[in-house]
């Protein structure tokens, strides 16, 4: 067996999620090469030649794979995956571009946001939201599998002396281009890799009260969040949404505040390993995944806590 | 222009699924069905180009039984002017579903195909993705905005962090995000005038498509639960409690 893995890094940096995919591979087994795709990426495979659990970095350092677009870098995977058994990438928003591209390519049926490896065939995943584990089993050759990054640790990142390969292969399909970015710039750590996130729901009322989760996350150094209630009704942007269709999200400490807590929201969040919930409605089903519920009024609640932090 | 608007039949988003006591599947037994709300979403963006004169003719397409029928005629209803059903009772992964849509693909000829970005009952996310790769078209997945340009598509896509404008050659295939638009309703005389358009049907085997399975689900369960908590009397207790007995806070 042999597995690929496809790294997540900004032609800067490897991100975390890279970390908790290669961890996934082990999962499945010791052999795992790791493909640096972008442009003037060779700090990020230098770095990576440090992963103590990675035999080769294969690095396609081209123009073309620079804004990562779905089209050259899915034939790209699709071409050198076909020497593995099996194909992992984080599943970000770049993995769940191009990796169904690539396993089509292969003629392989993808699986999905995987959350734990049964056995090198036998993988579960949610389904409906999360409401439901499938263990599912592929009779394919080639695996092509996408990882959810919060149900796996980080791999160590140090000690290795991983062998360093240049794949020298231009796949500019010249049909798509990147534009531009608008990236939400923020001080606080990122969404889905915060050790806390709080997250505002419809009880906020509006977008500027999200202040009031503001002062709170920058004593605690936590990311902010959304329910896609909040998203809807326009108060925050949709990069903030945690749930089924927006980020799915894992931290030590989870706050809900005014968030009834709808099956889709609880489908982002609900692996965190303590949850808090404030409400002024003690029906909400929020209480019935929280640790510590706390029956109040958000307006008086949260001057009060961040006060007392 | 034509649109090609590939729809999932799903349970109904309000529905919350279990897994049966037996572990062979979710329990679906009498739970209402309806059009994925994605689709829905791809639904409505391709008739608003059809009614700001930027598109001429709009199809919807689905795989699955008979009773598909039911979400095309919901998309006639929603302004489409035809539908393609293509039947079977095997349930199908995206992989497939993806072959089969390119097969209509290559019959229909579209300028643009628009679909949803995912299911919200097997949450793959991987259809539009392949049916783009499939047909070699390029790809904006994720859209909260779309603008035809000559030739060319311009596509705002939700990414992690923000968003992302990427111009496509037509033809392309999108797919939608949430914020792309709101629905409209099916007004009743449009659900009168649905029941009278055109719905062909094909098979997997007349579209030269082999629909088998590749993934085996071997159990279906429900997921861990958590624990009953404790609530808390005011913020002072929370704070001792997230201190001194969760130890998440210092």
């Amino acid at each position: 067996m042999s597995i690929l893995v496809v790294a997540e890094h900004d032609n800067q940096e490897l991100k975390k999620s890279t970390l908790n995919t290669i961890e996934a591979a082990k999962k499945i087994d010791s052999n795992i090469d790791l493909l640096i795709a972008g442009s003037n990426c060779n700090e990020v495979a230098d770095s990576a030649c440090n992963l103590p659990d990675i035999a080769k970095v294969l690095v396609a350092d081209k123009n073309c794979y620079k804004d990562f677009l779905a089209e050259n870098i899915g034939i790209l995977i699709s071409k050198i995956g076909e020497g593995y058994t099996h194909i992992l990438a984080p599943a970000t928003s770049n993995g769940k571009n191009y990796m169904p591209r690539a396993a089509a390519l292969l003629d392989s049926a993808q699986i999905s946001e995987i959350i734990s490896v049964i056995s090198d065939d036998t993988f579960e995943r949610p389904i409906y939201a999360g409401n439901c584990i499938a263990t599912v089993k592929t009779s394919d050759l080639i695996k092509v599998i996408t990882v959810r990054t919060t149900a796996f640790d980080e791999c160590a990142t140090e000690g290795g002396s991983a062998s360093k390969e240049l794949i020298d292969d231009d796949n500019d399909l010249g049909i798509s281009s990147f534009v531009s970015e608008e990236l939400a710039e923020s001080d606080r750590p990122e969404l889905t890799s915060a050790d806390i996130v709080i997250s505002g729901g419809r009880g906020m009322q509006n977008g500027e009260n999200f202040s009031l989760l503001e002062g709170i996350a920058d004593k605690l150094g936590a990311a902010i969040g959304a329910s896609r209630a909040a998203v809807d009704s326009g108060f925050v942007p949709n990069d903030m949404q945690v749930g089924q269709t927006g980020k799915i999200v894992a931290p030590n400490l989870y706050i809900a505040v005014g968030i009834s807590g709808a099956i889709q929201h609880l489908a982002g969040m609900k692996d965190s390993k303590v949850i808090v919930a404030i409400n002024k409605d003690e029906e909400a089903p929020i209480f019935q995944v929280a640790d510590y519920g706390l029956v109040s009024d958000l307006f008086e609640a949260l001057p009060e806590l961040e006060a007392k932090l | 222009m034509k649109v090609l608007v590939p729809i999932k039949r799903v349970v109904d988003y309000n529905v919350k699924v279990r897994a049966k006591s037996d572990e062979t599947g979710p329990d679906l037994a009498n739970v209402k069905m309806a059009i994925n709300p994605f689709c829905e979403i791809a639904v409505e963006e391709a008739v608003r180009l059809k009614e700001s004169g930027q598109a001429e003719e709009v199809i919807a397409v689905s795989i699955g039984n008979s009773a598909t029928q039911e979400q095309l005629r919901t998309a006639l209803a929603l302004g489409a002017d035809r539908a393609i059903l293509v039947e079977t009772d095997i349930e199908t992964e995206p992989l497939s579903v993806a072959k089969l849509l390119k097969s209509i693909a290559d019959k229909e000829e579209p300028d643009l195909i628009i679909l949803g970005k995912q299911a919200i009952d097997d949450d793959s996310n991987q259809t539009g993705q392949m049916l783009a790769s499939l047909l070699s078209f390029p790809q904006g997945t994720f859209a909260s905005e779309i603008k035809l340009e000559e030739g060319k598509i311009s596509v705002v896509r939700e990414v992690d962090g923000g968003l992302q404008t990427v111009s496509l050659n037509l033809p392309a295939v999108v797919t939608t995000d949430l914020r792309l638009n709101e629905p409209r309703y099916a007004s009743l005389p449009n659900i009168m005038k649905a029941k009278k358009k055109p719905l062909d049907t094909f098979t997997p085997e007349e579209l030269n498509v082999d629909p088998t399975p590749r993934i085996e689900t071997l159990k279906v369960s429900p997921p861990p639960e958590r624990a009953a908590g404790v609530v808390v009397e005011s913020v002072d207790e929370l704070i001792d409690k997230l201190k001194n007995e969760a130890k998440v806070i210092t």
